[in-house]
Formats: C-alpha cells, sequence, structure tokens
C-alpha cells in the first residue's frame, strides 16, 4: 500500500507538465529552490525526531526533592534550548534570503525578444501575437509557440474572472487579474510540447483549461508565425467549401473569427488555423477531423456549463463543417 | 434526548437546501421544440410552446439562465442600440414601456425574428436556447417587481441600479403625457 503511494508520488518526476522536469530558467531556479527546502526541512524533521524519540526512551528519575534545581540538568537545558532557537532563526533568515534572491529575478526579464498577450477568458486562452506593423498582428487560442534561447515576455490580464497562468516545466504561477495587467518572463532552453493549465479557480470547467506551450527553433517558429499571419485556406475541395458554408450561415460565425472569411466574431477562439493545433477546446481533445465533429455537435456534454453552445446540425452539415475546419492548417 | 433533537433538527433543516436546477444542456428535440412558438397574426404575443410549460419556464426566474443572458447581452452587441437598458438608438428596456408587451413570446420574437426600424434578426446569429436566455434577462431588466431570482452582477461599473431592484420600477417615466390616452392604468 505503501509502495504504490510513493509510487503514485514519483509520476510528477517526468512528463511535460512536471514541477521537477524543468525545461527553463524561472523554473530551473525554482526547482533548485524547492529542492534545497525539502532537503534542509527534512534533515529538521528528522534531528527533531531522533530527539523526541531519545527523550522519550531515556526516562528521568525520579526526583526525590522536587522543588529543588538541579544546577546541571538547568544549565544543559538551557544550552539546547538557546542551540536550537539559535539554529531555527539561522536556517529560517537562511531561508528567507535564497528565497529572495531566488525569486526577485524572476519577475520580468530586463530584455526580451518577443511579445505575448495572453487573456485568460472562461474557459480557453486569447493569445495575440504583436509585430511591428499592426497588420502583422495575429491571434490565436490555447497554443503559444516560442523560439528556444530567447525570453518571451508574456503580458496576462484575465477578462472575466481571475486566472492563472502556469506551466511548470518553464515557470512558476502567474495571476491574470481583470483590469490589472501581469507579466511573466518565459525562456525554453529545449525543443518540446509543455503543457501548462489554468491555476486558479474560475469557474465550473477550471479543471479542462488548459494550454501548451511548444518551444522550437528560430526558424521553425518564424515560419509558424509567418502561416500564422495569412488568412484561412481557401476551400478547393466540395466538401471542405460546403463546410464553409455551413459555418457562415449557422451561429458560429457569430462568435468565432476566420480571417479570410465574413466571420469575425470576437467572443470565441479565433479559428482561422484551428486545423494545426494540437488540441482543440483547452487542451480536452486532441485535433482531428472526429474530435471536432464531436466537439461541435455537443460541445456541452464534453465540457458542461462553458460558452459553446449546442448549435443543431444535421449529419451532412456536420460532416462538411468539421472537413473544413480540420482543413485550415 | 437532546442529542437526537438536535440532529433531527439538523436534519430538517438541511432536506430543504436544494440547489437550482441547472439545464445545461437541453436535449437536441426540446430545443427544436421550444423555438415552435404560437406569435398572433400581428407578431405580438402568442403562446410558447408546450414543452416550455412542461420544463416549468425555465428562462423566466432561474439565475443561471438569466446569468447567461446577461452574459449574452453584452456579447451579441445589444450595448451598441440599447445600452445598459436606457436605450438609445434602440428603445429602452428601463422605462417600463414595452412596444410588444413585456411576455416571453414577445421578447423572444423580437429578438429572433426582428422588429421593424432596425432590430436585426438573430435567428441565424444564435441558438435557441440563448435567444430565450437573452429574452429572460431582457424581460428582468424591464420588469415591474423583481423577479425572485437574480442574474449576476455587474463585472463593469454600475450605470444603473442592478436587476434585482426592478431598476423599470424605479425609474419608470411616464412621459409629459401618455403615449396614447386609451392605454389604461400605468404599471
Amino acid at each position: 500500500m505503501l509502495a504504490f503511494a510513493s509510487l503514485l508520488a514519483l509520476t510528477g518526476c517526468t512528463g511535460w507538465q512536471s514541477v521537477l522536469d524543468v525545461q527553463g530558467s524561472p523554473a530551473i531556479t525554482l526547482k533548485q529552490l524547492i529542492i534545497l527546502i525539502v532537503v534542509v526541512c527534512s534533515v529538521v524533521w528528522a534531528l527533531v525526531m531522533v530527539a523526541l524519540i531519545l527523550a522519550l526512551w531515556r526516562r528521568r528519575e525520579v526526583q526525590e526533592r522536587p522543588f529543588f534545581l538541579n544546577q546541571g540538568i538547568e544549565r544543559r537545558l538551557t544550552a539546547a534550548v538557546v542551540m536550537a532557537v539559535a539554529a531555527s532563526v539561522i536556517i529560517i533568515s537562511a531561508f528567507t534570503v535564497f528565497s529572495f534572491f531566488t525569486t526577485h529575478t524572476l519577475s520580468v526579464a530586463n530584455t526580451d525578444d518577443l511579445t505575448v498577450k495572453v487573456r485568460g477568458l472562461q474557459w480557453w486562452w486569447n493569445v495575440e501575437y504583436f509585430a511591428s506593423t499592426p497588420d502583422h498582428r495575429f491571434e490565436t487560442a490555447n497554443e503559444i509557440h516560442i523560439p528556444i534561447g530567447r525570453n518571451v515576455r508574456l503580458q496576462l490580464e484575465g477578462l472575466d474572472v481571475i486566472h492563472s497562468f502556469w506551466v511548470p516545466s518553464l515557470a512558476g504561477k502567474q495571476d491574470l487579474i481583470p483590469g490589472r495587467p501581469n507579466e511573466l518572463t518565459i525562456r525554453a532552453e529545449r525543443p518540446g510540447v509543455y503543457r501548462g493549465q489554468c491555476a486558479e479557480f474560475c469557474g465550473l470547467q477550471h479543471a479542462h483549461m488548459a494550454f501548451f506551450v511548444i518551444a522550437e527553433e528560430q526558424p521553425t517558429f518564424d515560419e509558424w508565425a509567418r502561416l500564422q499571419r495569412e488568412n484561412a485556406t481557401v476551400a478547393s475541395e466540395l466538401e471542405v467549401a460546403a463546410g464553409q458554408q455551413v459555418f457562415l450561415s449557422k451561429p458560429c460565425a457569430a462568435c468565432h473569427a476566420i480571417r479570410g472569411t465574413s466571420a469575425s466574431g470576437t467572443t470565441g477562439p479565433d479559428l482561422t488555423h484551428v486545423g494545426g493545433r494540437k488540441y482543440i477546446a483547452a487542451g480536452l481533445l486532441e485535433t482531428t477531423r472526429g474530435s471536432l465533429a464531436a466537439w461541435i455537435a455537443d460541445p456541452q456534454t464534453l465540457k458542461p456549463g462553458n460558452n459553446m453552445p449546442m448549435v443543431p446540425l444535421n449529419a451532412d452539415e456536420l460532416r462538411s463543417v468539421s472537413a473544413y475546419l480540420a482543413s485550415l492548417k | 434526548m437532546r442529542n437526537s433533537i438536535a440532529l433531527l433538527g439538523i436534519a430538517i433543516a438541511t432536506v430543504g437546501c436544494q440547489r437550482e436546477e441547472r439545464q445545461l444542456r437541453l436535449d437536441p428535440p426540446v430545443a427544436a421544440a421550444l423555438d415552435k412558438i404560437a406569435l398572433m397574426p400581428n407578431a405580438i404575443s402568442g403562446a410558447p410552446p408546450e414543452t416550455y410549460f412542461a420544463l416549468d419556464k425555465p428562462y423566466e426566474s432561474n439565475a443561471y439562465n438569466l446569468s447567461q443572458g446577461k452574459r449574452l447581452y453584452s456579447w451579441f452587441g445589444c450595448k451598441t442600440c440599447h445600452s445598459d437598458g436606457q436605450g438609445g438608438v434602440g428603445p429602452a428596456f428601463l422605462d417600463g414601456w414595452w412596444y410588444y408587451g413585456p411576455e416571453m413570446v414577445s421578447i423572444f420574437a423580437s429578438i429572433r425574428d426582428g422588429r421593424p426600424h432596425g432590430m436585426p434578426a438573430f435567428r441565424d446569429k444564435m441558438t435557441t436556447e440563448q435567444i430565450w436566455q437573452l429574452a429572460g434577462y431582457v424581460q428582468t431588466i424591464g420588469a415591474y417587481s423583481a423577479k425572485t431570482a437574480a442574474p449576476s452582477r455587474n463585472d463593469e461599473k454600475q450605470t444603473r441600479p442592478s436587476e434585482n431592484r426592478a431598476p423599470a420600477a424605479i425609474l419608470f417615466d411616464q412621459g409629459p403625457t401618455p403615449v396614447h390616452p386609451d392605454q389604461g392604468p400605468t404599471p
């Protein structure tokens, strides 16, 4: 039973969402702080347990004259208490100093190479990339691509309630508060996919509000950004074109935007390149034509209470609209 | 003896705790049936479908639906013409006067089919359930007496009394002369 429990604890050691499997600079310093505090506190705890067990084992003899103090014992007691208090003060001061010097550099880097604005909504992440000219900015959702080895400044703001941005392999948590912009700097050293999730309870689907930070080499990132900037791919096949018609004539276009079409809704995620994202519905399902169809057909069963309504579609419409969205790479 | 009486009292008190039912997902046939209102020929008022009563009138006094309606009020740009209910380009909800009556069916038909002089039709932009939620919220803004349920509170600054204080009753404005002399007693 104990072995099973300890094995369960060890599952946090590796993976794409692990505080102990760190791949980026703020998380690396935080991990060092975690290890230091855990080790020191474990040693202190062990010493205290040893002292307690020894004290319970070695019972004192009964005093014949209880009201007269034994000077030797009193001196030793005083020395022990003074040493314990001094050790506590030293350890706590050391923790304070270490913690301060570790974390005060984590808030914002002096130089950043890329700025991304992340807005938290119930229950998805709106990601906006800036560029030198306003017509080159683009929006995406639930997926943040960053180049490796560069500081990326994230400007965080909540739009309805307080959320929290937490990608443990790369950085600590930072809240997204309505009306108060926060900043977080992340930096990935190695390419990879790092999962993050909302870390501040925000409503019915807080548990299903995940996102992905995908770190890539600089040329790959530049290519991705260039493709994202472009409008949606024009439908070539018949079924895909029919799907586009369904999308534009149904309530879909009222909430979602697909650049290059007349759909310009801003209350839901931008779907211009939804087929190219790894996951949909904030990390709920892997992006395939089937999962898109399942999500569109009945979002309230998959993520009950979320703000996407169940739009009535018949089978042909569902098939074609899922083909259309899967083609938007 | 005293313990069992205390336990009985606690049991009686807690048995009455019943959370409001939230319909997060309407069955598709039910949602389709809710669209089939029976409108009067002049498109003013009518009867809701039977399903509406079978569901126990879910959009009038269910706080979850009213809150969703409040969200939809911002989402679908109602504020551009009606602002926070005080009107502008579009008529006000807060002055207590309804062009087509305060019934749910009239408001639903206004939103779904549009009205003359500029109200667009939202039947292709929102689902039936969303239109009902929005209609319930609009009715709350203009209600003459406060409903038993209230939508959630404002995220932005308050510009008028909130919905649970029946703002239309507070801000009711008869105007210098009644609109129609035979309109009857003021609400």
